[in-house]
């Protein structure tokens, strides 16, 4: 049989178009929609969404409403951002799991110095994005250095960061009237704007807005098409000519920045800078990358797709709550919709040949 | 021979060593390639052909001896520095990246940024002028049967991506070009046409370094025979005057070259 289909495939290479046509029509319907999904790797998270929006605006009462949906962007806003460091993370084949952890610390920092010790807040704000970028670029550094698996790596520093925090912070939550009294720009990203009835914070915007640069950056710049082939294949992207270890290394520190960022807005979405919050963000973040269609083996998915994964949780959420569904039933429902993305996952990256 | 030896090699190995703790994988190798010539380098497992491959294509740096390109001494740190001069290897793994575009794979790790303040500041790159390029450099080889040069490489057969593999080395390979293996893990048909494809290289005048175990392919295709053993080139044969059995005992130690060919002494 097999080769019987390479002489197939030899008539085709020498006689052009007619034999391929041929084949084409042949195709399977399921095949198609492989192919499809193949190429296009945030389809299948924006038909979760667009079924999801459907299924709960049918069950649930106000679940269609401009203010249900910026509540739900607003929910959606910190963990999309860190997604966002996420996503670059696990495309290059690592994980990161203490993003959330990165992003507190950067907040705690950014509380300490512009509220309690009273630095101007712009300063105060720039050592937060220093701290985050920094943490990054420590798990860029073991990664690279030593050759430590990022899961290991990121484990450890997750408590690592996480202990810092609490000392720096004293385990003190800065209060709200606080930093409204001292530094009131580490709330800007709180502020809202009415668009018919909806409420639009400038944090939300921003993350829209960073979306589209790394999507930019992803697609459009040479740095971008090496996340991709390291992703893939390092080694085959080293023989081509690839620094990976560089590219790694800044990879990381990239999203030790993204998450500093992610901690600004959080400070405004909270308006305290709590040095407990956020516990289970880490895990969130890699919620959204995964369900949005990036696969945890690294060199598929697009950035995009991290945005659609966070909204459908933020969706299923909004709509199993709208519908009166116990709390513990949201958590049921994210951990099958995960599932059920890394399933998808592994067949659409089954390449039919 | 129709290879014309009495001007300057385009490259060459005099006294390459190579020790790996007590092993000695290259021992006092001298190596030539001429110009517009296919030479295949032929040898046992274990005779150190990789080493001097990898010692040819920067992948690894000798402890003695002397590499020249274009007669000028060389020492390349790593293969991008190879590369840099102008010698590409296409490594038996490929090293392509599958999930991406043939495009995409074609300029990994020397993309093209666009003109002005987009590629200048924002590092934009200039995907049309890549597209283009890509496609003239695959039609010049006939393999423009490959329809879309924006489908990714797992989708491609394995001759398909060998000859993309090919492609890139010689759209930016301006010296040398060398092929580990090429045909190693093809079926017939495909390994045909990437035979075709290696004449097709020669044609356009690049020298190509041919590192094969099938003996009919090297005998179809190789103006010369590098016959490696025990570490170093016991002999450089015409493949006119030999036959394919003579070629496999002269690797294995079996036979002895004739006293012209030899280079070992």
């Amino acid at each position: 049989m097999s080769d019987a289909n390479s002489d197939d495939y030899e008539k085709a290479i020498h006689s052009g178009g007619d034999v391929a046509s041929f084949e084409e029509r042949h195709r399977a319907p399921l095949e198609r929609l492989h192919n499809f999904l193949h190429s296009y790797p945030t389809a299948a998270p924006l038909m979760v969404l667009a079924a999801s929006l459907v299924v709960f605006g049918a069950i649930a009462d106000n679940f269609f409403t401009p203010f249900n949906f910026s509540l739900i962007i607003q929910q959606v806003t910190v963990i999309g951002v860190l997604g966002i460091a996420q996503t670059l993370i696990i495309l290059t084949a690592g994980i990161d799991l203490s993003v959330a952890a990165i992003m507190v610390l950067s907040s705690v920092v950014m509380g300490r110095l512009g509220v309690t010790m009273g630095l101007p807040t712009g300063l105060a704000i720039l050592a937060g994005f220093a701290v985050g970028t920094a943490c990054g670029a420590l798990n860029g550094f073991l990664v690279t250095r030593f050759k430590l698996p990022p899961f290991i790596v990121t484990l450890g520093t997750w408590s690592v960061f996480f202990a810092l925090n609490l000392w720096y912070s004293d385990a003190q939550t800065v209060r709200s009237q606080d930093i409204d009294a001292t530094a009131p720009l580490l709330k800007f990203f709180g502020e809202r704007v009415g668009i018919m009835g909806a409420q639009f914070t400038y944090g939300s915007f921003l993350m829209l807005g960073l979306f589209g640069v790394f999507w930019y950056v992803l697609n459009w710049t040479a740095w971008g098409r090496a996340v991709y082939a390291i992703g893939d294949d390092k080694e085959a992207a080293e023989l081509a000519g690839i620094r990976t270890d560089r590219i790694l290394l800044s990879v990381y520190a990239v999203g030790g920045f993204v998450c500093a960022v992610a901690a600004w807005i959080a400070i405004g979405r909270l308006g305290s800078i709590s040095p407990q919050s956020f516990y289970e963000g880490n895990l969130d973040a890699i919620t959204a990358v995964v369900i949005g269609g990036t696969s945890l083996f690294g060199g598929r998915g697009a950035i995009f797709g991290t945005l659609i994964g966070a909204i459908t949780v933020g969706v299923f959420r909004s709509g199993l709550k709208l519908a009166g569904v116990e709390v513990l039933w949201q958590e049921f429902t994210v951990g099958v919709l995960i599932i059920v993305a890394v399933a998808m996952d592994q067949w659409i990256r089954k390449v039919s040949s | 021979m129709s290879v014309d030896t009495s001007v300057e090699p385009i490259l060459s190995g005099r006294g390459l060593t190579k020790r790996y703790g007590r092993v000695t994988a290259m021992d006092a190798c001298d190596f030539d390639l001429y110009p517009g010539e296919i030479l295949a380098v032929i040898g046992d497992n274990g005779a150190g052909k990789s080493t001097l491959i990898k010692a040819l294509s920067g992948a690894v740096r000798p402890d003695e001896g002397e590499i020249r390109l274009d007669g000028k001494p060389m020492s390349y740190a790593n293969p991008l520095e190879a590369r840099e001069h102008g010698i590409e290897t296409v490594y038996q793994t490929l090293a392509l990246s599958p999930a991406l575009s043939i495009v995409d794979n074609m300029f990994l790790g020397r993309e093209i940024r666009a003109e002005g303040f987009a590629g200048k500041y924002l590092r934009k790159l200039d995907k049309a002028a890549m597209r283009r390029f890509a496609r003239e450099k695959l039609s010049e080889l006939g393999l423009m049967t490959i329809q879309n040069i924006d489908q990714a490489v797992e989708t491609l057969s394995g001759g398909q991506r060998q000859g993309v593999a090919v492609a890139r080395a010689c759209a930016f390979g301006s010296k040398v070009v060398i092929l580990d293996e090429p045909t190693a893990a093809l079926g017939v048909k495909e390994s045909r046409r990437v035979l075709d494809l290696i004449l097709d290289v020669k044609k356009r005048g690049l020298p190509i370094v041919l590192i094969s175990h099938n003996m009919p392919h090297v005998f179809e295709v190789a103006d010369r025979i590098h016959v490696h053993r025990l570490g170093k080139r016991k002999a450089v044969v015409d493949p006119k005057k030999h036959t394919m059995s003579d070629a496999v005992a002269m690797m294995t130690g079996a036979m002895e070259a004739p006293p012209e060919e030899r280079t070992d002494n």
